[in-house]
């Protein structure tokens, strides 16, 4: 199937010399949930801004069914945005809000009322459509801003950051929400993060940048076991990095891989001290020291009695999963 | 005053501090009291003691021609300048805050100037301006009170749209005006439907300060005024002549109407910091 | 792209130098109005001091005269040293007067605070000449004041030293002045975090050294650009003068402006008068807006000055 969304070449020069997007090709797929991931300052924000219409690029296309968007003004575009602030319109009512864009669309009142009460119940929030936006919860106000967006039935729905505001029960919850609503209505969604665990949870692929370029464009599952870079591995879950033998090159091993050495065991032995036992709920984490004084981290296996800090062990590790990568 | 169970001892600074602001507060206030109180006053001089009570004063003014031909100028000029304040205030305010244009600088600069100046540089400097240009100060006139005395108010009072809506539209998230595009609302649909509903209580507001600021207007209007007199100018005429009470009548009703019309502008700016 | 290739103009180009041109037309008309009606004149006030004045008719032709004839003669200087000093004083009197009462309003004042904000703030909007005319009632021979100090017995006859002199055009214009100070050291005072005085006393000060340490120097800003605001307007003030100032209704530099375009008819000196009073107040402006910057350690909460020219 041909790519409801295609950035080709696309490049963001502010006037101060600051590149914050540096040719970035991407295409995505229809009704995929695709996530920008990256630091801030890593080019994903300006990127959906450009897609959404807010920035010009610098040079570069954007196509959307083959056709260019790059030259359209925001609201001539058929995708809808749900802003890291809900940038709900302060006077005006949950339900004008939610009609707003419909209403811009000359779309007849009788429908506009039919499609707000059910873009209200579809977001559980349907008795509070007379309220005004501040009497309303982060969690509600988030809910809202995703109802105005979705009402309008974009082919394509642009998130930038709406979760960093709800704390951390309700966060998970929108989480999966919104991927089943993904699922639900076919509509492609394209996610702004800086927030891997979020980024891992909800997509179907990931785009990791950084410094305005794609640093790895995969799946999930694919991205956390075989990370292409160092840069990768770091952002990605916890890792430790152990120099390889030549310059430049690293061993990335995950902590929960990471086991105290049984005479069973392979080849792969490692004498470490304990330095620090941190005890966090689902995982212990133990922090050593190798004899070269680099770092290593493993979760202790669940069951056992941890160690005791200044303790030696020896660890291991199987050997298909630690991967290997450049910087 | 404090309505705790438990009060710490009386101390000598606050009560102290109580006393000067409230002797403070009397000298702001008495004078104000004394014309008001003195507009009642049944004698013709103003004089002690006070004579009550009288409103025939009140009726003097309704047969003084001058002064109501006065007020009529001083209205029509006031809803002039208001017009040509906002006019060019509200586009001046958002040239401001969104645009960038050679010259920024020195007109932010420029506009600020009759805030800050003595009215009597204003006034004057729009009077050699007027005067070289050759714009009589009568011009206009019975339509208007005089085209230099229009557009000088107008140009003085500018600035006070222009810093209220300027201020105000620092405080806009413009995320709104996106979010507004973003829902397929042209440029001109999110201004009309987002912006100016979001902003609207400073506009009303300076509108109404400059409004009232026009119709108290002495300096500049003393330099530019033509044949009729403004309702300030004619008060000035009636105070160097001789005081009947009638002046105290005509300045507790100005007083009225700047009380009500300021409690109104606090209002709408207060609204907007909610 | 070869270096023989002329750069091609993308539809991007285009849309962007469609933006800069509304730019430009969306400022034009507050700008060219501004520049019209407000360089202009003040160009032109300068460009007038350096008219000629022939035979009692303003010519064109420029000279340095008017400036010789303001330095030169005794008269001019004096009356701009007076005036400053009038200022002086108005603007310290306005500022002992203000500052216990902004005070008050910002810390102690609980209930209704907003309300007795704009009853201090009211007066200002009330008519000035109403204000400064009530000082000639309660000055006068046969006035309040008078009155009621012979009612008492304090004095056999009315005071005539009251009115008609530089003491009564003080008292007025500190009347006027005060609120406009109060202004802008409210709201300072008002923006202070009162966890700001809680560290303070936490750490071992009392109310006194906190206001000395932190209060007053936070509240500078305010203070500066209130006594500003006070000594600019007070020193180019003429009403006042002619209503209470009886035979010294001259001596403020703004009368001298007023009868020399007036009465005595004389443009020129009178645009060198401006100009010069025009010069002192940019650099008072100038230098307070320095010292504010200097101490304006709150931050991010907009000048001070520009909060009091917006009278909010």
């Amino acid at each position: 199937m041909p790519p409801i969304l295609q950035l080709s070449h696309l490049t963001k020069r502010f006037p101060n010399g600051a590149v914050a997007v540096d040719d970035v090709s991407l295409d995505v797929a229809p009704g995929e949930f695709l996530t920008l991931l990256g630091a801030s300052g890593s080019g994903k924000t300006t990127t959906l801004r450009m897609i959404a219409g807010f920035e010009h690029p610098t040079s570069g296309e954007i196509l959307m069914d083959g056709r260019p968007l790059t030259l359209l003004p925001p609201f001539k575009r058929e995708l809808n945005t749900v802003f890291q602030q809900y940038a709900l319109f302060p006077h005006m009512s949950v339900r004008d809000n939610v009609g707003y864009g419909l209403r811009m669309r000359k779309v007849p009142k009788a429908e506009i009322a039919e499609r707000v009460a059910q873009a209200l119940e579809m977001v559980q929030l349907g008795a509070l459509g007379e309220r005004a936006p501040r009497q309303l919860s982060g969690g509600q106000q988030q809910r809202v801003a995703l109802a105005r967006a979705l009402v309008n039935r974009p082919r394509v729905l642009l998130l930038d950051e709406p979760l960093g505001a709800l704390d951390l029960k309700l966060r998970k919850e929108m989480q999966l929400e919104l991927k089943h609503l993904n699922r639900q209505l076919g509509i492609t969604f394209l996610y702004v993060t800086h927030d891997q665990e979020e980024a891992l949870t909800m997509s179907d692929r990931i785009a990791l940048m950084r410094n305005g370029r794609i640093e790895q464009l995969s799946g999930p599952r694919e991205m956390y076991e075989q990370p292409r870079t160092r840069y990768v591995a770091d952002f990605i879950g916890e890792t430790n990095l152990l120099a390889g033998k030549t310059a430049g090159s690293w061993i990335a091993i995950r902590p929960e891989h990471i086991r105290p050495a049984a005479v069973t065991d392979g080849p792969i032995r490692l004498d470490v001290t304990v330095t620090d036992v941190v005890f966090t709920g689902a995982v212990t984490r133990v922090h050593t020291r190798l004899a070269s004084g680099e770092p290593l981290v493993l979760h202790w296996p669940a069951g056992g009695a941890p160690p005791a800090a200044d303790a030696r062990l020896t660890v291991t590790w199987d050997e298909e999963r630690a991967t290997r990568v450049g910087d | 005053m404090s309505g705790t169970a438990t009060r710490r001892p009386a101390d000598r600074l606050t009560t102290g501090l109580w006393a000067t602001g409230g002797l403070v507060f009397l000298f702001i206030y008495l004078p104000l009291a004394v014309v008001v109180l003195y507009a009642f006053h049944d004698a013709s001089i103003v004089a002690w003691p006070f004579k009550p009570f009288t409103t025939r004063w009140f009726g003097a003014l309704l047969e003084d021609r001058a002064l109501i031909d006065a007020a009529i100028a001083s209205l029509k000029l006031a809803l002039m300048a208001t017009a040509i304040a906002l006019g060019v205030g509200v586009p001046g305010a958002f040239a401001l805050d969104r645009l960038q244009f050679p010259g920024k600088a020195a007109f932010e600069r420029l506009v600020l100037l009759p805030l800050i100046l003595p009215g009597v540089i204003t006034g004057v400097a729009l009077l050699t301006f007027f005067s070289f240009i050759g714009l009589s100060l009568s011009s206009g006139f019975p339509l208007v009170p005089g085209w230099p005395v229009v557009l000088g108010h107008g140009a003085a009072l500018t600035s006070v749209v222009v810093t209220q809506v300027y201020a105000r539209l620092r405080r806009f998230d413009r995320v709104l005006e996106e979010a507004s595009q973003d829902l397929y609302a042209s440029e001109w649909a999110t201004f009309w439907n987002v912006t100016l509903p979001v902003i609207r209580s400073a506009v009303l507001g300076s509108a109404l300060l400059v409004f009232t600021l026009s119709l108290d207007e002495i300096a500049v209007t003393f330099f530019l005024i033509g044949r009729q007199n403004t309702i300030p100018l004619q008060i000035w005429g009636l105070l160097r002549r001789g005081i009947t009470p009638e002046v105290n009548a005509a300045a507790t009703i100005i007083f009225a109407l700047s009380v009500v019309v300021i409690v109104l502008w606090a209002r709408l700016t207060r609204e907007a910091t909610e | 792209m070869s270096a023989t290739e002329l750069p091609r103009v993308t539809p991007l180009d285009r849309l962007r130098a469609s933006t800069r041109l509304r730019t430009l037309v969306g400022a034009a008309l507050p700008v060219g109005w501004v520049t019209i009606l407000l360089l202009l004149p003040y160009l032109f006030l300068f460009a007038h001091s350096f008219f000629r004045l022939r035979n009692g008719q303003l010519t064109h032709e420029l000279t340095l005269e008017n400036y010789g004839r303001l330095f030169g003669t005794a008269l001019y200087p004096q009356t701009i040293l007076f005036s400053a000093g009038i200022a002086l004083r108005v603007t310290l009197c306005s500022l002992l007067l203000a500052y216990p009462l902004a005070y008050l309003l910002a810390f102690k004042v609980k209930r209704h605070r907003n309300l007795l904000y704009m009853a201090v703030i009211i007066p200002l909007w009330v008519s000035y000449l109403v204000r400064a005319y009530a000082w000639k009632i309660i000055l006068g021979q046969e006035g309040i004041l008078n009155g009621f100090l012979m009612a008492i017995g304090v004095i056999d006859q009315p005071l005539t030293m009251l009115l008609y002199s530089k003491w009564a055009v003080m008292l007025a214009l500190i009347h006027i002045y005060t609120p406009f100070t109060l202004m802008p050291i409210y709201a300072v005072l008002e923006a202070i975090p009162v966890s700001y005085k809680e560290a303070s006393q936490d750490l071992y000060a009392s109310r006194w050294a906190t206001f000395r340490h932190v209060v007053l120097p936070l509240s500078l800003p305010g203070v500066v650009a209130g006594c500003t605001f006070a000594f600019v307007l007070s020193m180019g003030d003429f009403i006042a003068p002619l209503l209470l100032g009886g035979n010294d209704s001259a001596l403020m530099v703004s009368n001298l402006v007023v009868s020399l375009f007036g009465v005595a008819f004389n443009w020129p000196l009178g645009a060198a008068v401006s100009v010069v009073m025009l010069g002192m107040t940019l650099v008072l402006l100038t230098i307070a807006r320095g010292i504010e910057d200097r101490m304006n350690y709150a931050g991010g909460q907009g000048k001070a000055m520009g909060r009091g020219a917006l009278h909010t």
